[in-house]
């Protein structure tokens, strides 16, 4: 019993990576989408085809491969290693964009054709249209399936302890050997951890989906059953 | 470049063999957890507060938490708390089919709550028994409906049962990290071994599109 | 056959019906009529259990509904009371409800096998029997999907009379139909009042149909019976300005 306070001191220190990852990897994740899911939009098809390779190749192999082959491979190829944080956030980011990219897409081809008409009524460019008219309504569609998929990433922080990043499931494997007896506080710690860390991101997201929906002058829209389509648990 | 075609063809047998073990897995995987997440998404509806609320607390809580860590609590904590050992491959058959299922029991309420309301009514005003309202009216129609997702779940069990490595489940990857111990050579395998899953998940994809669309 | 004494019912705020007190003797056919809103389907829906009352007594063939008697007291019926006594009751629907996942005869031998415990053979020759009433032999193997609206109704009503209830509730059954069809399923609802002698409330609109069928016409307005009458007298002299107001907007609209 008096190993408890040691054990959780040790794996909240693995809490700053676990934040690092994932703070990195939804923001490579954020940019990537954007990027991917509005090429998916593109009327150019060899811009369409790219995003649409880099999309089934990530989201159509294993994260954990795609992590191996990053951190083992890759240096192999091109003749450096990567941090093992910048490796992970690299394959969250490059992972769970892909995935945000059919978000993205999803929710731009959902605001209704209407707005595309009165946005080229009046004289906008195809950039002003999609900044001013386009995103700003395809934001409050996004955040629900992106507050899911941001929580995905949070779980899959936990990968980065087969590469030793430092992070919440590693520093807990560390105390495994050491603490046999209380294994069940180890776990206990970080699974409640990450608990915290899911509400937390909730919780912002939530927040956010209300500032967006007012700013539409609208009241955020009940979650649609995106579940039904098979969405990204 | 730095591709050697030899090696590459030699480490297909073993991969293989992992394949085998990953589908496995993923087959026995989703039937445990779509049989469980039916009985979590009845439990839920049971009408019982206490019972009601304990398994929405322990959908929020599996669903929220890494299945890294819940496979970790299957291997290393269970047995030697309850006594009862499990292979590595049967703790994940497990993990899986518990992880998943929560994901499940969502799936099935939705396709539940999608039944029009009439279908009730009608099964009511009919004076059916409670268990044929259930497995005559509205079981058969909200199955169907959830298929798609169901199956999309399956594909994303798939390309996660490679974490299993960590409690030496020989799927693709270990095979992979295996052959790269023993040949020195890292790039044919895990490429490979990432090429064999876009083979099976990608047809597997357009066949739930497929589904997808017939229904809709 | 059936009683309300002072049932009252409220949805949230809004009281849809405030101390109603009504009888119907068995076998009549009564229609119900009167704008939306004023109790019609409410009245309907608490004689088939699926909403439970807020105050007051239902009684049907003697036996209280909505309520069971334990020694002295009258307390809210259980479950168990409630599938005995909806045994007598059947009802068809505005959206017909047929199960799109059983066939035509399926959706009418399900209850009565289920719930009746019917030998399924029996149950089948009642089925055929039934459909053979509302016109629609030939159709025992198809599928709901396959029917016309006003062909789903009539399978609807046979589905209810396999039950054999003792009263059979119409909500506004035709209200949901092209009016080529509405003929069809009137015709049907005809012969039930004039060969059978089941009690039946029927909510509609078919002015005409409830004149000439019904034994007895009653006029709701704001969870209220306004008027009570034979449809002779209440059609031709109605005795309330609001009944009156009503059916000159509606007979207008033909």
């Amino acid at each position: 019993m008096s190993n408890v306070p040691h054990i959780v001191s040790s794996i909240l220190d693995g809490l700053v990576a676990t934040a690092e990852a994932a703070l990195g990897g939804i923001a490579l994740t954020v940019v990537l989408s954007l990027i991917a899911g509005l090429a998916l939009l593109s009327p150019r098809w060899p811009v369409r085809a790219i995003a649409r390779v880099y999309v089934e190749i990530f989201r159509g192999t294993s994260e954990v491969v795609q992590l191996f082959w990053l951190f083992f491979v890759l240096p192999v190829l091109v003749g450096f290693q990567l941090v093992p944080l910048f490796a992970g956030i690299l394959v969250l980011g490059l992972n769970h964009g892909a995935y945000g990219a059919e978000i993205v897409r999803g929710a731009v081809r959902s605001v209704p054709k209407e707005q595309y008409e009165g946005a080229v009524a009046l004289n906008l460019s195809p950039v002003q249209r999609m900044v001013r008219v386009i995103l700003p309504q395809a934001f409050v569609e996004m955040l629900p399936p992106f507050n899911n998929l941001f929580i995905q990433l949070l779980k899959s922080t936990a990968l980065l302890s087969f590469i030793s990043a430092g992070e919440i499931a590693e520093r807990g494997e560390l105390l495994v050997p050491v603490f046999g007896a209380d294994i069940g506080w180890i776990y206990g710690t970080e699974l409640v951890l990450y608990l915290l860390l899911a509400i937390l991101i909730t919780t912002g997201m939530r927040a956010l989906e209300r500032a967006a929906a007012r700013r539409l002058g609208r009241r955020p829209s009940a979650r649609a059953d995106r579940v039904l389509a098979g969405g990204t648990g | 470049m730095n591709w050697d075609w030899q090696a590459a063809a030699d480490s297909i047998p073993l991969l293989l063999k992992g394949l085998l073990v990953t589908v496995e897995l993923t087959v026995l995987g989703s039937l445990v957890g779509y049989v469980l997440g039916l009985v979590l998404a009845l439990l839920r509806r049971s009408g019982i507060p206490v019972l009601s609320q304990a398994v929405w607390l322990f959908i929020e809580f599996v669903r929220s938490t890494p299945l890294l860590i819940q496979v970790f609590v299957l291997y290393y904590l269970v047995p030697p708390t309850t006594g009862f050992k499990m292979s590595a491959f049967v703790t994940g058959v497990v993990a899986l089919g518990v992880h998943y299922s929560t994901y499940a029991a969502e799936v099935y309420r939705a396709g539940i709550e999608a039944v029009p309301k009439g279908q009730w009514e009608a099964a009511v005003a009919l004076n059916l028994p409670r268990s044929r309202v259930w497995t005559a009216v509205v079981l058969p129609q909200a199955i169907p409906r959830v298929l798609p997702a169901l199956g999309n779940y399956t594909i994303s069990m798939f390309k996660e049962t490679p974490l299993l490595l960590a409690i030496g489940v020989l799927d693709v990857l270990n095979r992979a990290k295996e052959v790269g111990a023993e040949t020195f050579r890292v790039v044919e395998p895990y490429t490979l071994a990432g090429v064999l899953f876009l083979l099976v998940s990608l047809p597997a994809s357009l066949l739930v599109r497929r589904l997808e669309r017939r229904r809709a | 056959m059936i009683r309300f004494s002072g049932v009252v019912k409220r949805f949230g705020e809004h009281v849809v019906l405030d101390e109603l007190d009504f009888a119907v003797a068995p076998g009549e056919f009564v229609s119900l009529i009167g704008p939306s809103g004023s109790g019609k389907t409410t009245i309907l829906r608490l004689l088939m259990t699926l909403e439970k009352v807020d105050g007051g007594t239902i009684e049907v063939g003697g036996e209280y509904l909505s309520h069971t008697r334990r020694g002295e007291r009258v307390v809210p019926a259980d479950e168990k009371h409630l599938r005995v006594m909806r045994r007598r009751i059947g009802m068809v629907f505005q959206q017909f409800n047929l199960f799109p996942n059983m066939n035509v005869l399926r959706n009418i031998t399900e209850a009565p096998v289920r719930s009746l415990g019917v030998p399924p053979a029996e149950a089948e020759q009642r089925a055929r029997e039934l459909l053979g009433m509302v016109g629609l032999e030939d159709k025992a193997d198809a599928h709901p999907t396959q029917l016309s609206g006003g062909q789903q109704q009539r399978v609807a009503i046979a589905r209810a009379l396999a039950m054999r209830p003792d009263v059979l509730l119409l909500d506004e059954v035709t209200s949901a139909l092209d009016p080529e069809l509405v003929a069809d399923v009137l015709r049907v609802l005809r012969d039930i009042a004039t060969s059978t002698d089941i009690t039946v409330l029927c909510v509609t609109h078919e002015m005409q149909f409830a004149q000439d069928v019904s034994d007895r016409v009653m006029m709701f307005d704001h969870g209220r019976v306004l008027e009570d009458a034979a449809p002779e007298k209440l059609f031709s002299e109605p005795e309330h300005e609001r009944t009156k107001e009503f059916l000159r907007a509606v007979i207008e609209r033909r």
